[in-house]
């Protein structure tokens, strides 16, 4: 019971420094962190600010205290008052133990609510259904799979304002981490294991996504180009992909499988359905045409 | 006949490394040659080389600590040179090939081969002298150690010139470290010079936890411990703990190379997130290993320098305590982004804060220790203020970085690389220097330079300030860790502006050099005859400076925490220590005492390491066996050896101490 009115309390406070963290925005372009685009990293852009305003509450008056106490007891000051015994209170141990620990807990509640609120799987609300995005990392490029559209995409990732994108995500061999600054949570991509992660991008635009685990010699160039597009310029684009591009067969992933960096963004027009699951399944391996067998699951 | 080693692993198409080869070379047999023209070898070889004295072991492990850093440093500025170059369609001037290895040296050495030797340096120095005995539990093991840890250091020094270093980042992750992906000899430089220190490192926490448990001076309970003391047991408790964790990932990791065996790759039933977490399950306490003793640093240092009683001894035991027990539930912070869930993430960032609980007492404790004190503005203190007030802001960072969705965006970016920069600058590297300046009196028996010191201090402080605080920024920019060159020119001012912080702080390593050289030189006139040229509180500076070899003749007895403060302030606890002392009517009762003979084994064994590593490297198998069979043959004799102890007669100790009248309770 105790937790549940916590609970209210943190995030009515959450919203009270929220209104007062505008006055605190960064707003500048640069800013990725301080700039977001979209509900995910609004709200992260909303913790760092509050926890940073609420620790330095703390931090700035030990700073304070810590040069003004050095520079008034220092030797040579007559009027300094000194106990030089002094080395015990109950009150102040009390104090003193009592203030980081409350800080921490207010913190700390922050820090498990908003770790099931923003977890990577959780779904986005959202009236509008999700896509399904796939992505795999190779050395060093991005591939992006949409199952439903049976089209891949290297090195450009395009989006649909407003609609909440489900990403599914492995590694074709090291680790890597996807991380759109400006659309918030990064996550790892390993192979073997299907890493979930949800984001939403609410306004039109080019956003810079790249690696953030270094994986190599050519993790500098592992960058990609986010595109958000209105619904209708992302039929338009997803028509577009499929007239060209060619086939993502066993044969093309294993030539995209082989390393290199800096590759031009391309697409495929054809993806057979099981590729994902056959990269999934078959860590540090090009999976053969056997195994990418189109399954009939919907998802 | 010599494996996989060819003409090809010397790099005689790059420059860098090998006019730094060259030079290096050519200033070893210089130091060599002087050495042998001027005869000193006996001297180094009886006084230091096979020195069993837990005070010349901690000065050799300051020395190491020292050249590393400048090792490390160069390392530094040349990725912050190449990253204030690299923008837009620059390439800078080092390939990834370089870059990647250079980063990797970096980490490694700054915290394997510099924060390490320091903080063990330091411990071995003073761990044995406040706790008033003679040496530590094991003097010779304790040799092992620091020339095991040497041997890491050739090892990794190494690989600068014959072959290549680990291009996979300080802690390796697999698959990246795996040979599908590193088929070359970088992982196996790392692996093996961190194998054979990382042994000589958990032999040090063996020996000083059997120290400061078994052999503290009569009447030295537990709460009568210097907190050094207490910051030191917690940290070598960790070491013991920790450092088996380490050399069973990377023998896992060394399977998986050398035997084909799959522990961490992701084929064939590996994982390479088993690595991840069992190398963070080390890598968490290491930074505790590392901070805490620093944190005992600087309570002795403002204790002593505001000439008052720590403020809440009893809580920073408590603290200490429950901090080296919280580092252990914390490690997966490290990666809330490998999608572990939201109730394991919610947990482990709660841990994690919760650490910054006892932490924060710590800092309070020392602000009310400074309150009604009278502050010496010496060096040391100089050091402890500059801590207070950054390591509170890599603090704050520290517990952002802890929310797990903050983490989502923080995690591996510059504000990341900023905020461990901020608590190992601010925290261990202040700390250290507090420090070294603080009981470099007590090892030479003359003070440092205190304007040059405080120079230092000033080269470190604003250096950090301008190196880091952009690189927060940048973090907030989205720019990641690692990348070698970037597209946004607007980063590029910030990149500048650190690496002008870099060359101040390289600046201040210089004026260390420049201290300490100045105050060789002046060392007549900077001599502390007193032995406790600050006004110290605990029993090191009631030994004479240098101490001798067996630190007291006699025995001190200790009757409460501050027991030399005690025995110069409150006569009735004079009375005591002195009875057993040096006071004239009570005549100290000198008996005969036995000290630890010198001994080869620590060079010798650590000499068969580097060959067993290096041919191990390089798949040298007959060499391998040789070094292998040779170094532990000398540690078995070493265990059979009975002849070991160096009779010091009750004469010899009356006679020094009559020589140092000014010692203990005379004053």
């Amino acid at each position: 019971m105790s937790c549940v009115s916590f609970a209210c309390t943190a995030r009515r406070l959450l919203r009270i420094f929220g209104t007062a963290s505008l006055a605190v925005n960064l707003a500048g372009c640069s800013y990725a962190l301080m700039d977001p685009h979209g509900p995910i990293g609004r709200q992260e852009k909303l913790i760092l600010i509050d926890s940073t305003v609420i620790m330095l509450a703390i931090v700035i008056p030990v700073i304070i205290a810590t040069l003004a106490f050095a520079w008034w007891f220092r030797a040579g000051n007559a009027k300094a008052k000194r106990y030089p015994d002094w080395a015990y209170s109950g009150r102040i141990e009390f104090i003193v133990w009592a203030i980081p620990a409350l800080v921490i807990m207010f913190l700390g509640g922050i820090a498990w609510l908003s770790s099931h609120e923003l977890d990577p799987p959780r779904a986005i609300e959202s009236s509008v259904a999700p896509l399904d995005v796939d992505v795999v990392s190779l050395d060093w490029k991005w591939l992006f799979i949409y199952p439903d559209a049976g089209v891949a995409s290297v090195n450009k990732l395009v989006m649909p304002v407003g609609t909440p994108v489900r990403f599914h995500m492995t590694s074709a061999g090291v680790m890597n981490s996807f991380f759109i600054p400006q659309l918030g949570s990064q996550l790892y991509t390993m192979a073997g294991m299907d890493t979930r992660l949800n984001l939403l991008v609410d306004a039109a635009g080019v956003y810079h996504g790249l690696s953030a685990q270094f994986s190599g010699e050519g993790f500098s160039d592992m960058t990609f180009e986010v595109a958000a597009l209105s619904r209708q310029d992302f039929e338009l684009w997803l028509d577009a992909a499929r007239t060209g591009g060619g086939t993502l067969d066993a044969a093309a992933y294993q030539t995209l499988m082989r390393p290199s960096a800096r590759d031009p963004q391309h697409t495929f027009g054809t993806v057979p359905g099981g590729l994902f699951e056959a990269i999934l399944a078959h860590p540090g391996a090009a999976p053969t045409a056997a195994q990418i067998e189109p399954t009939d699951s919907a998802d | 006949m010599l494996g996989k080693l060819t003409w090809a692993a010397i790099p005689f198409n790059q420059p860098i490394p090998l006019v730094t080869s060259i030079v290096v070379i050519i200033g070893i047999l210089s130091v060599l040659a002087l050495i042998t023209a001027k005869g000193w070898w006996p001297y180094l070889w009886n006084e230091w080389i096979a020195s069993t004295d837990h005070k010349r072991l901690g000065v050799m492990y300051v020395a190491l600590g020292l050249v590393m850093l400048v090792r490390g440093f160069a390392d530094a500025l040349m990725m912050r040179m190449q990253l204030a170059l690299a923008q837009g369609g620059s390439p800078g001037f080092l390939p990834p090939e370089h870059y990647d290895q250079i980063f990797s040296a970096h980490g490694t050495i700054m915290i394997f081969f510099v924060a390490m030797p320091f903080v063990i340096g330091l411990m071995n120095f003073a761990v044995p002298l406040q706790l008033g005995v003679r040496d530590v539990a094991f003097p010779v093991l304790n040799s092992v150690s620091f020339w095991l840890t040497a041997a890491g250091v050739l090892l990794v020094n190494l690989s600068l010139f014959v072959g290549e270093f680990a291009k996979t980042g300080w802690l390796a992750y697999p698959p990246l470290s795996e040979l599908a992906y590193s088929p070359g000899v970088g992982v196996d430089y790392y692996l093996w010079s961190l194998q054979i220190s990382g042994l000589g490192t958990l032999l040090t926490g063996i020996n000083f936890t059997t120290t400061i448990l078994k052999m503290r001076a009569p009447g030295m309970s537990y709460l009568r411990m210097p907190v050094f003391c207490w910051t030191a047991l917690a940290a070598n408790l960790l070491i013991v703990a920790a450092f088996p964790i380490l050399t069973a990932t990377f023998a896992l990791l060394l399977l998986d190379r050398y035997c084909g065996f799959h522990f961490f790759t992701p084929e064939l039933g590996g994982n390479p997130m088993m690595y991840i977490n069992l190398i963070w399950c080390w890598g968490h306490p290491e930074v505790y290993i590392l901070i805490l003793p620093c944190f005992g640093v600087f309570s002795e240092v403002i204790a002593t320098f505001s000439s008052k009683p720590l403020f809440g001894y009893h809580s920073m035991v408590v603290a200490t305590m429950a901090i080296c027990v919280l580092s252990f539930v914390v490690w997966l912070h490290h990666f809330f982004t490998m999608g572990a869930g939201a109730d394991v993430n919610g947990f482990f960032g709660v841990m994690t804060m919760i650490i910054a609980v006892p932490t924060g007492v710590k800092v309070f404790n020392w602000l009310f220790t400074m309150y009604g004190g009278s502050i010496r503005f010496t060096v040391p203190v100089y050091w402890a203020l500059g801590f207070m007030v950054t390591f509170v802001i890599g603090g704050m960072t520290g517990v952002l970085l802890a929310i797990p969705p903050a983490d989502f965006v923080l995690h591996n970016s510059l504000f990341l690389i900023a905020h461990f920069h901020n608590v190992i600058i601010g925290g261990v590297v202040f700390g250290f220097m507090a420090g070294y300046t603080y009981w470099f009196p007590k090892a030479f028996g003359f003070t440092l330079d205190e304007t040059l010191g405080k120079a230092v201090f000033w080269c470190w402080s604003i250096g950090f300030y301008l190196a880091f605080m952009p690189l927060y920024a940048l973090g907030l920019m989205g720019a990641t860790r690692r990348m070698q060159h970037y597209a946004d020119p607007s980063w590029q001012p910030y990149m500048i502006a650190a690496l002008c912080g870099a060359l101040l702080i390289f600046t201040g390593i210089g004026l260390t050099m420049l201290q300490l050289a100045w105050s060789i030189r002046t060392r007549e006139r900077r001599r502390d005859l007193t032995g406790d040229p600050w006004d110290g509180r605990t029993l090191e500076w009631g030994t004479a400076s240098p101490p001798p070899s067996w630190n007291y003749a006699v025995e001190p007895h200790v009757h409460g925490i501050d027991a030399f403060w005690d025995v110069k302030h409150k006569n009735i606890e004079l009375h005591k220590v002195a009875e057993s002392r040096y006071e004239a009517e009570h005549k100290p009762h000198y008996d005969t005492i036995h000290m630890p003979k010198r001994s080869a084994t620590g060079f010798v064994s650590a000499f068969f390491a580097v060959m067993l590593g290096f041919s191990l490297i390089w798949h040298i198998w007959w060499l391998a066996i040789v070094g292998g069979i040779a170094c532990l043959g000398v540690l078995l004799w070493q265990a059979w050896d009975m002849d070991r102890d160096l009779l010091i007669s009750a004469a010899e100790l009356e006679d020094f101490d009559r020589r140092h009248p000014s010692l203990g309770t005379q004053r």
